[in-house]
């Protein structure tokens, strides 16, 4: 279990692991993977650099890495997307390197699926029910150009953005996150009908206010932990400050979280009314926001200029990448799309010192091989062109 | 399609099996027409008894040949203890675990307003019958560990509450949106006897 540790983990940050081997991938065969009809590329863990130019394939191996983690990986597409454009369903093998030894993962799209869109998930050759296996093997961070607005954009992605850190310490958040959910549309279905029963309301009621209060409170926790872990240092980019803002969160400041349940059941039973004549449920987690603060300048993110938005976000993600070192005792395996190319040539430099120092496979993509330079024998550079990847 | 009317009629009926979509019933099609006498025919036997023979049991919604069914029947068992499932499979995972030494009552389904699952369409009117008819002094909610399943709880719960009867829980040593029916018997066992 991952999760108790998060609380604990901030003190430990500074204090990195050295013995640990790292968690990477060291094999990637992929079959009919968006451009790559059939791909194998052998690794050792140091970082991997890929360099190529426009429509190479760079992102779609970032893509397929990240399916290495429960969900719909870092461009949240519908599985048939990824499969290759006259190709069958797409399936990838990997073999990631653990504390525990390697571990064999496969998965891809299921060609059974008859309509239904499924994932299925190998590990060590053994079929596994549902994905939330793959979350004990290694934990995936990423950072991508689709997410340079997420300060600017609606709140829906920035809950998104947390709930997906949270499940890298807490892989059951997502179930809560799925059944809070449910439930919501079940409500949103009988306040449509008007005519929901009375107990059936309260029933549904109770495991929003119970699911709920559960994800604001996991929420908090994991801002107030990368918060406190970008305190202690981030080096030349600025420090982010971070929390989670909404009705139930302040509830949670206010009191403890049994009372922020009953006041949340309370709310949503005397809300019926103007729920269904609103059509949609007024108050709850699917309300918080993630508020992050430029800290040295005292600024709302979204008013930052668009590199020190980047910045920001940035050192978030490698705040949460110490955060989830510290929790496992290894670091995650770190997706880097394009981030390279827009740092100045000083932050550029200290990333590659922190993903050095954290010993942390990171794969970083650009179109210019000299960016990737200063990393010479630490890092495995290989040159993507045409979907066909070779090293350099 | 090549074959005939009657294998379409097999493939579109087999389709309806939870599970099978069209081409795994084609395929299911063609493994019993090429085994007509190890599956097929004794398979379309079974299936023929079954339908002449198995109903509901008019007391307990269990499937039997005779009603009340066998474990309605069974005076060894403790009637004054219930076990409310969803469905016949789960009182079938229930007995598999055989920690369970009462009676049973099918719902018929769990709460869902998106699937149109209303209490109406429930059992739920029966079973408070039941608990008054038959002197129940306790009913255990054995529903999954699913927002549907533990909504219906809820709702029994709420409905029962005026009988005054002990209603309690299994102990869902699951993560949410676990099914009882791939519970192993042992946790199943344990869940059953941490009830609350
Ligand atoms: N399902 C698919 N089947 C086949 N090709 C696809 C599929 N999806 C995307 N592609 C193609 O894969 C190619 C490589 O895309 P990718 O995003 O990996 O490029 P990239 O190397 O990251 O380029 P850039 O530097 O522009 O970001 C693109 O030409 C894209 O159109
Ligand atoms: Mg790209
Ligand atoms: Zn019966």
């Amino acid at each position: 279990m991952i999760a108790p540790i998060l609380s604990s983990a901030a003190g430990s940050v500074a204090a990195r692991s050295e013995a640990a081997p790292a968690v990477a991938v060291t094999r990637l065969d992929l079959s009919d993977f968006r451009c790559y009809r059939q791909a194998r590329i052998d690794l050792d863990s140091r970082p991997v650099a890929l360099a190529g130019p426009n429509g190479a394939g760079k992102t779609n191996l970032l893509e397929a890495v990240s399916f290495l983690a429960p969900g719909r990986g870092l461009r949240r597409a519908r599985l048939t997307e990824v499969d290759r454009i006259g190709g069958g369903a797409w399936a990838m093998a990997a073999t990631v390197q653990t504390a525990a030894g390697p571990i064999a993962i496969g998965t891809g799209r299921d060609p059974e699926g008859e309509g239904r869109e499924r994932r299925l998930v190998r590990i060590d050759g053994a079929p596994q029910r549902g994905q939330a296996a793959l979350a004990e093997v290694a934990g995936i961070v990423w950072l991508t150009p689709q997410m340079d607005r997420l300060f600017l954009e609606s709140a829906g992605g920035r809950r998104r953005f947390v709930d997906r850190l949270v499940y890298g310490f807490d892989p059951e958040h997502a179930g809560r996150v799925a059944a809070y959910e449910h439930a919501l549309r079940e409500r949103g279905r009988l306040l449509r009908e008007r005519s929901g029963d009375r107990g059936w309301f309260s029933a549904l009621e109770e495991q929003i206010a119970g699911q709920g209060v559960a994800i604001v409170a996991a929420r908090r926790e994991l801002a107030a932990a990368i918060d406190r872990a970008a305190a202690e240092g981030v080096g030349p980019f600025p420090r982010p400050a971070l929390a989670m803002e909404g009705t139930v969160d302040t509830w949670l400041d206010e009191g403890p979280a049994l009372a922020a349940e009953e006041r949340l059941r309370a709310m949503l039973a005397a809300g019926r009314r103007t729920d269904a004549e609103t059509g949609s449920t007024a108050a709850g987690p699917h309300r918080s926001d993630l508020a992050v603060r430029h800290a040295g300048k005292d600024m709302p993110a979204a008013q930052c200029s668009t590199g020190e938005q980047k910045a920001l976000l940035l050192a978030i993600v490698l705040a949460d990448v110490r955060l989830q070192a510290a929790a496992r005792g290894v670091p995650p395996i770190l997706l880097l799309d394009e981030v390279a190319a827009h740092l100045d040539p000083d932050r550029r430099s200290h990333l590659y010192d922190e993903i050095l120092a954290l010993g942390v496979q990171a794969w970083l993509t650009g179109t210019d091989a000299e960016l990737f330079a200063p990393l010479a024998g630490a890092a495995q550079h290989l040159r993507v062109a045409d979907a066909i990847v070779t090293p350099r | 399609m090549a074959g005939g009317p009657e294998i379409e009629r097999l493939v579109l009926l087999l389709a309806k099996l939870p599970g099978l979509g069209p081409r795994s019933a084609r395929r299911v099609a063609l493994f019993l027409l090429k085994r007509r006498a190890q599956v097929l025919e004794p398979l379309a036997a079974a299936m023929a008894d079954a339908a002449a023979k198995v109903r509901p049991c008019s007391r307990c919604g269990n499937l039997d040949t005779v009603d009340p069914c066998q474990l309605c029947r069974d005076d060894r068992r403790d009637g004054a203890i219930l076990c409310v499932v969803a469905d016949v499979a789960d009182l079938w995972a229930m007995e598999r675990s055989g920690a369970f030494l009462g009676r049973y009552h099918v719902l018929g389904g769990v709460l869902s307003a998106l699937d149109g699952v209303r209490p109406d369409d429930l059992a739920i009117g029966r079973l408070v019958d039941r608990v008054g008819a038959e002197g129940i002094s306790e009913v255990v909610l054995a529903l999954n560990a699913t927002v549907d399943g533990q909504t219906t709880a809820h709702y029994v719960a709420e409905r029962l509450e005026p009988t005054g009867v002990r209603v309690s829980r299994l102990a869902h040593g699951v993560p949410v949106g676990g099914e009882l029916d791939y519970l192993d018997e042992g946790t199943l066992a344990a869940a059953l006897k941490a009830r609350r």
